[in-house]
């Protein structure tokens, strides 16, 4: 399964590039996106445990499993300010 | 009203979309860019967002507000791109009969908005910058195990 997963802000800097796609098995965590990411460009491993995802838009823990189709994204920390 | 934009905010639409006869109080916050952060002059920010899912957690904002304080004139713009100082990123109005539950809500608002909402932004200074959540000294970390990635903690 092809997922497309879009990147923003300093993810999609550190990787260059706003989509990117991963070779996933139907049914894999979408945690397992941002390992194989992690794989590819290290740079991501410093904040990967901060890491939130969203799958079609919506807040999900990591081990919910992809569908194809699913839109993903791997979202950085936000912080809040005072 | 619950949008993310991309040019420079004003208040008039949103006091007037929650403004209604039965109003007795509208509460606003603006947000404005600082010139100083974490001891350093700012130059400018860059805001970003994931707009469809942005717009959607604005919207869910204004949902909580109505169940919880039984308002239901909440309006949330929130600019994104190069902002200089002073500038509006973010501007919140609420409108109910009565004041104490429009400070309490537009409060509650930006809270919940640097919560959930998926808006990041980079501050640039005059020689460096960092998006904010990934300055090195600010990770929320996990604790050993926790997570399928605590082997990077190992490997550093």
């Amino acid at each position: 399964m092809r997922v497309t997963v879009r990147l923003f802000a300093a993810y999609r800097e550190m990787v260059g590039a706003s989509r990117v796609e991963v070779d996933m098995p139907e049914g894999a965590p979408v945690g397992a996106v941002l390992a194989d990411l992690v794989q590819r460009y290290p740079q991501l491993r410093a904040p990967a445990e901060a890491t939130k995802f969203a799958v079609n838009q919506e807040y999900v823990d990591p081990s919910v499993p992809l569908r194809d189709g699913d839109e993903v994204v791997l979202l950085p920390p936000v912080s809040g300010g005072r | 009203m619950f949008k993310i934009v991309a040019e420079p905010l004003r208040h008039e639409p949103l006091v007037e979309a929650v403004s209604a006869p039965g109003v007795g109080g509208v509460v606003t916050f603006a947000g404005n860019v600082r010139l100083y952060s974490r001891g350093k002059r700012v130059s400018y920010l860059d805001y970003e967002a994931y707009p469809e899912m942005a717009e959607k957690y604005l919207r869910q904002i204004g949902d909580e507000i109505r169940k919880r304080w039984d308002i239901d004139r909440v309006a949330i713009v929130h600019r994104i791109g190069h902002l200089e100082i002073g500038e509006t990123s973010v501007i919140i109005a609420v409108g109910s009969p009565h004041r104490k539950e429009a400070f309490e809500a537009c409060h509650y608002a930006i809270d919940r908005l640097k919560e959930i909402v998926p808006i990041w932004k980079k501050e640039v200074w005059e020689d460096g910058e960092v998006w904010i959540g990934l300055e090195p000294d600010s990770y929320d970390r996990a604790a050993p195990g926790d997570s399928p990635f605590s082997a990077s903690e190992a490997a550093r």
